[in-house]
């Protein structure tokens, strides 16, 4: 048995004053990083389908050769200046936020299997007193059939975690985010 | 070549993946706990999908190499004079289950200043501000896993949760440690408060002790004489079943 964890506890409605006022990131990737350009728009709603205007989310990718940057993965690559691999934004009063990244490459997943290109995502806000992570998946990605993370999600619900490419913008995608309510976004336990 | 197999062109097997022990049953908060109204449109209905750890949860942003400026972590040197409020000192050790330092690791704070009041454009609480305080800070912990901030005491303040509601005097708190799974936003307390049992939020805990692994400890070694009070509070991480090995890989997965 181990020692007894620090718990969790919401942001409430400052955390910009500490986590984005000075330190939001919304560029992932930098020009010149290798990879598919893309500009990942997420929504965030609430049971009742209103904006949340007051939440943060955080993303963690690998880059484009589905290497994390990180000393358990790709050590060499940790300080790479054109990817940073992490973005944190403040949803805006339309409960919105962006940012300018490359679509992932595969990572592997367990038993030999290679997971879907996906983003790891991490949603905060007051009325919240536990981080709750969740990830996106790309539309109409072939790889997304054979997931090893999507096929533990019950099939009606795996297109929460699907982002939709948006006709407006080369390059954009747009992922909506509901809390609660009839098409609530499935969240996992890590 | 199967879509879900690795490449035979693969030379290096991909790292082992050395998964992070789950929180007891108990120990998190409730995320949908009535008191605290907030949660009813915001907590999720439906139960979270259990995932078991792959390369992404157990690797996350790395902040080791970040530059911590001076004033980084002392929030009472931020500005041209001296902010109003007791002067304290707060330091710690981040460790993780097993007792292990976890080194380099980013912290980031945030609080309200001595009277109660965020400088933030939606806090509208009828308490000054003081232009001598933002009240955010930042710092790298050490390679035994040490840090420390000098701040002031904030003071507690009214919220509209629910009839004469006050949240206990805190400190927010940021931690990433070594991975997407161990990410950790909590809050710190001072001791002997009486407003903890009115309070939600940290009501939303159902375990006793992990409550009280919120709450610092006065710290009289750390005191400094004719200057400032301070306060202790380790900070636990999640730890992992096993030390991961050692992954010596080529550049080709």
């Amino acid at each position: 048995m181990s020692v007894t964890l620090t718990p969790s506890q919401t942001v409430g409605p400052y955390l910009h004053i500490g986590l984005t006022d000075t330190r939001s990131l919304s560029q992932i990737a930098a020009d010149g990083a290798p990879g598919e350009r893309i500009f990942l728009a997420c929504n965030v709603f609430d049971a009742d389908d209103m904006a949340v205007p007051d939440a943060m989310i955080e993303l963690w990718q690998a880059d484009a050769d589905g290497r994390y940057h990180h000393p358990e993965d790709a050590p060499e690559r940790v300080q790479d200046p054109l990817f940073r691999g992490h973005g944190r934004m403040p949803t805006n009063a339309q409960g919105s936020c962006s940012f300018q990244t490359i679509k992932p490459g595969q990572v592997p997943g367990p038993d030999g299997t290679l997971q879907a290109p996906h983003v790891n995502v991490s949603l905060l806000g007051r009325g919240l007193l536990n981080r709750l992570p969740t990830r996106i998946y790309f539309a109409g990605d072939p790889a997304n059939a054979t997931d090893p993370v999507l096929l533990l999600v019950p099939e009606d619900r795996r297109a929460t975690l699907l982002a939709q490419p948006d006709t407006n913008r080369q390059g954009g995608w747009q992922f909506d985010i509901h809390l609660s309510g009839p098409r609530e976004t499935v969240f996992f336990d890590v | 070549m199967s879509a879900t197999t690795i490449p035979p062109s693969n030379k290096t097997a991909p790292p082992k993946v050395v998964p992070y022990r789950r929180p007891e049953p108990g120990t998190q908060p409730e995320s949908n706990y009535a008191a605290y109204r907030a949660t009813a449109r915001r907590a999720p209905a439906r139960p979270l999908i259990y995932l078991p750890h792959t390369l992404s949860e157990v690797t996350g942003p790395v902040f080791g190499h970040e530059k911590i400026s001076e004033t980084d972590n002392d929030l009472t040197r931020q500005h041209s004079g001296d902010p109003l409020g007791e002067r304290i000192i707060v330091s710690g050790r981040v460790l993780d289950g097993d007792g292990r330092p976890v080194a380099n690791s980013l912290i980031e704070i945030w609080q309200a200043n001595a009277a109660g009041r965020y400088r933030h454009a939606i806090d509208n609480h009828a308490a000054p501000l003081d232009p001598n305080f933002s009240g955010a800070g930042r710092t790298l912990t050490d390679e035994n896993g040490a840090y420390r901030f000098v701040t002031i005491k904030p003071g507690a303040y009214p919220w509209r949760n629910h009839e004469n509601a006050w949240r206990p005097a805190h400190i927010h708190f940021s931690l990433f440690g070594p991975a997407f799974a161990t990410r950790l936003i909590g809050q710190m307390y001072f001791p002997g408060d009486p407003l903890f049992a009115y309070d939600p939020v940290l009501q939303s805990i159902p375990d006793e002790k992990s409550r009280q692994r919120l709450i610092s400890k006065f710290d009289l070694e750390t005191t400094k004489p004719e200057w400032a009070l301070a306060y202790r509070f380790d900070i636990i991480l999640r730890g992992r079943d096993a030390t991961p090995l050692d992954q010596p890989r080529g550049s080709a997965r």
